[in-house]
């Protein structure tokens, strides 16, 4: 099947308008006979399930937590884009299209992205109106800051706790349509998989994940917003239960899933310190602001550091090396997200890691304590050479600006990062690859949507901080609203689906007959431990930096790996309770199927683009080269065993930006 | 360290449960507690015994997922955290830990450690919301100013992640902090105030019938609470009450 992007025809400003002039409207006592399920609680799903309820659609939501609040959206710290030009900076919608394009090394879709920073502005306005506490200034009006790669402000902001209120904002408006009875909400339920019949998406298999209980939801078309697939790395800042399942099964039942290898490794986290590690935390971007990235300039410092014989604050300046000020002196600490992570990670394959595993670096706010202190004395009229005073005032401002991070980081390190540095180090944070979908946010499955970091996004091969929670949001309030009735106004005679169609019996049956395999498989090993060693071979050999002999390895273990976890796997309990075990063996599985693709996809992409870097390609100075007979979407086909996947290239073109160079020198 | 876990196990809701007593060795003082339950898990898993469920998902204390009674607290020892943000460090070698799901009528036992908070859900059905619809047809974010110091005060109460360590600390198992944080948030904003009438006697109505207990002031709840959420916000939504009941 060839790909078609569906893209309107026309500028580039108005594709947008024109398209929602042109599609058509399912009349308001007709939305009453149409069913959308909607799979995942996020700001996707969550925007998106408030919204088709209000518009008088009868909505399934479901999700696999206690309650549609805690999807891991609510964990995002910084803050949400939106070319407002509040500020009057200069900001408009062609410089956040232009930003985000560039960010993501010029392989995202034109159209999309516009249409993305198009809607940005009234995101702000609805969030506001239901009540989400963003930051304000004294004079009451909204506030703003900066982020990562861009030259204006635009990123509004609810302290560190941004996506928390969004969510919030999204399930408050959930709330009052299950109030009203138009979502009817699964709680605790995963799709397990998704039914096709006459080659349209009409309904999932989910499991009630307290009784055990399949279940068959009918529905005129399937919506998933169920976020990405960063934890087939083991170790990453997803939560425990991010999954990539739905999309999975979506995949396998047609939907072309691409850009596997795009991953989101983000520099800030803090690093790991055992094999007991369950999970990663983020610490926000907005620290780079203020914090100096260091490691020791000599190794028998960094030996003396490990050893404990010396403390980072007892080196002297000059035998520290600020490799990011000193590599990129335009842009310094503030370099994309991709470039400061590979940069730490070659300090550290160069033993220059400051930890006792050699991998962490230092961020450093001790320049920050004594400049803020000096400016808080001359505001003050104080002494400016007073040590003890400058220090003290110097932690105040840092505190008010970053004292949440600190303690989240004390918390978890044992360490007071007001006087020593923190050491952190890169982990994977968010895929922008998913699945494949069409501008309408479809995907090759009629019928069924993907939309937030589920589909493969507007990110192109790396995304710009705070702009996760604006696609997230645009594709749920503003987006899939309009192009779902285009598709659903076929609908309105169709009738309820039957869950008796033999397509049910045959999902069903699948979904059954896995779970016993897992129940009935004596093995000898948990799921975790298979978790792990993937996650281990995808770090060690597509992580940060990949090359193919690597990637053929990779390839090679992962398929290995799935044989011996379904001969090896140890699921405890039975199918027809609350098992957590059981849960996660699905979930592990998909992952192993997933981590093949990924492998087999970053073999492909000869070139390096932003998340995506190929050892083979790059300059002599080590950054990262473009290449362009690689200006495309990688879009597989499911065929079987990963290895079999087939490749449907969707040609990117820029006609409305000047593909150029990253540099940051 | 080692570790001797007494830690309550119920099959399902309608079994009675028991505490059982479990060995852990070789704890590491960097690991968090959730970690230290997924080495006994683990360990059970691989003797082939059942493993201890408990609820958990971000596991960096903003979902609200985890919950857990430690030692007769909250979230355990160690004040503004919650269980996933709980590291070994707090306990010492041959400790006994109790671990215990958080208790209250509202939240039955659905598993182990394992409860269910939907009760919380219904709360916010009943009027947890401002009711404007998600068009974008709103008018301009910036065209009613808020004074920075209601924003923050919103923002403050806005705050609560639905955890329900206030319920299970309290003596009364009232909601009263849970409820009074949703019912400020939007009384602090002129957003809310259209419909604040309707929203405090409408949440107020369903949290009596999900059979919360009433607030006695013994400010339990703040001191557990994981967001530091204040004991001002029941007394606000206490106001509120009286001027709906006053009006309706």
């Amino acid at each position: 099947m060839a790909l078609d992007s569906k893209i309107p025809q026309g500028p580039l400003a108005d594709k947008w308008t024109k398209h929602k002039n042109d599609i058509n409207l399912v009349n308001p006592a007709n939305k009453r006979l149409i069913d959308v399920i909607i799979v995942g609680t996020g700001l996707a799903g969550g925007s998106a399930a408030a919204t088709l309820a209000e518009l008088g659609y009868n909505v399934k939501a479901f999700c696999f937590q206690d309650s549609p609040r805690r999807a891991h959206s609510i964990a995002a710290q910084g803050g949400i884009n939106a070319a407002k030009n509040y500020q009057g900076d200069g900001d408009s919608t062609y410089r956040l299209f232009y930003d985000t394009v560039k960010g993501g090394d010029y392989r995202s879709r034109e159209a999309n992205v516009y249409r993305l920073a198009e809607v940005s502005s009234n995101i702000i306005d609805q969030c506001v109106a239901q009540g989400v506490p963003f930051a304000r200034d004294y004079g009451g009006l909204l506030d703003n800051r900066s982020f990562g790669g861009v030259l204006v402000s635009r990123t509004f902001y609810a302290k560190g706790q941004t996506g928390q209120q969004l969510l919030l904002g999204a399930y408050s408006a959930m709330n009052r349509q299950i109030g009203r009875g138009k979502i009817k909400m699964y709680n605790r339920h995963e799709m397990l998989d998704v039914v096709i019949v006459d080659g349209k998406a009409r309904g999932i298999i989910a499991r009630n994940l307290v009784t055990g209980e399949i279940e068959r939801h009918s529905a005129h078309a399937v919506v998933l917003g169920t976020g990405g697939y960063g934890n087939v790395f083991f170790l990453s800042t997803n939560a425990m239960g991010s999954n990539v399942t739905a999309a999975w099964k979506a995949h396998k039942r047609g939907a072309y899933f691409a850009n596997p290898c795009y991953t989101q490794i983000h520099p800030t986290c803090i690093p790991v310190s055992g094999d007991h590690q369950s999970k990663l935390t983020l610490m926000s971007e907005s620290l780079r602001n203020d914090g100096r990235i260091w490691v020791p300039k000599h190794k028998k410092d960094v030996e003396a550091i490990r050893s404990g014989n010396l403390k980072p604050t007892q080196l002297a300046e000059e035998d520290r090396d600020y490799y990011l000020e000193r590599r990129y002196p335009a842009f310094g600490n503030l370099v994309p997200r991709d470039v400061a992570s590979r940069a730490a990670k070659e300090r550290c394959d160069e033993g220059y890691g400051v930890n006792a595993t050699g991998e962490a670096v230092y961020l450093d706010f001790a320049a920050a304590i004594l400049r803020y202190g000096k400016e808080q004395a001359h505001i003050k009229g104080l002494s400016e050479d007073d040590e003890a005073l400058i220090n003290k005032l110097g932690k105040d401002v840092v505190k008010a600006k970053y004292g949440n991070l600190f303690q989240m980081y004390e918390k978890i390190a044992d360490e007071n990062p007001y006087e020593t540095p923190m050491m952190i180090y890169p982990a994977v944070h968010y895929t922008m690859g998913g699945v494949w979908v069409d501008y309408n946010l479809q995907t090759t499955i009629p019928g069924l949507y993907a939309i937030g970091e589920a589909n493969f996004s507007d990110h192109g091969a790396n995304r710009l901080g705070a702009s996760a929670l604006m696609q997230g949001l645009a594709d749920g309030y503003f987006v899939l609203p309009y192009t779902i009735g285009d598709y659903l106004s076929h609908d309105i005679r169709t009738g309820t689906i039957s869950t008796d169609l033999p397509e049910f019996e045959e999902a069903e049956k699948k979904v059954t007959e896995s779970i016993a395999h897992f129940i009935n498989n004596k093995g000898s090993k948990s799921v975790d431990y298979f978790h792990r060693r993937l996650g281990k071979i995808m770090w060690d050999k597509c992580g940060m930096s990949r090359n193919e002999k690597d990637l053929k390895v990779a390839i090679e273990k992962i398929s290995a790996l799935r044989k011996e976890f379904y001969k090896e796997v140890l699921v405890p309990g039975t199918a027809n309770e609350f098992n957590e075990q059981l849960a996660k063996a699905g979930r592990v599985a998909d992952f192993l199927e997933l981590g093949e693709l990924f492998a087999k996809d970053a073999l492909l992409r000869e070139e390096s683009a932003g998340g995506h870097f190929r050892e083979e390609y790059q300059t002599p100075e080590g950054e990262a080269m473009r290449r362009k007979e690689f200006q495309f979407v990688s879009a597989w086909e499911y065929k079987g065993e990963p290895k079999d996947a087939v490749l449907h290239e969707e040609e990117l073109e820029y006609n409305n930006i000047e593909v150029k160079e990253r540099s940051y020198k | 360290m080692n570790l001797t876990l007494k830690i309550w196990r119920q099959k399902n809701a309608n079994d009675k449960g028991k505490m059982v007593d479990y060995q852990v060795s070789d704890i590491s003082t960097d690991m968090s507690f959730l970690e230290m339950l997924d080495v006994l898990n683990n360990e059970l898993i691989e003797k082939g015994d059942s493993p201890v469920a408990f609820d958990h998902d971000c596991r960096e204390g903003i979902c609200g997922m985890c919950s857990l009674y430690i030692n007769g607290e909250a979230h355990g020892p160690g004040r503004k955290i919650t269980t996933c943000q709980l590291h070994m460090r707090m306990f010492k070698d041959d400790d006994t830990i109790y671990i215990e799901p958080f208790r209250a009528k509202a939240f039955p036992v659905i598993k182990d450690l394992v409860i269910d908070r939907s009760a919380f859900d219904r709360v916010q059905y009943a009027g947890g919301f401002i009711s404007v619809n998600t068009s974008g047809n709103t008018q301009d974010a910036n065209s009613i100013p808020i004074s920075k110091h209601a924003a923050d005060e919103a923002m403050d109460a806005a705050t609560c992640i639905g955890c329900g360590a206030c319920v299970a600390t309290c003596k009364n198992s009232s909601a009263m902090l849970f409820v009074g944080a949703k019912v400020s948030q939007y009384a602090l904003l002129p957003q809310g105030k259209v419909e604040a009438t309707d929203r405090v006697l409408n949440m107020i109505h369903q949290m009596d019938a999900e059979g919360f207990g009433n607030c006695t002031n013994t400010g339990a709840c703040e001191i557990e609470c994981p967001k530091g959420i204040s004991l001002e916000n029941i007394a606000r939504m206490n106001r509120e009450y009286l001027k709906a009941s006053l009006k309706g």
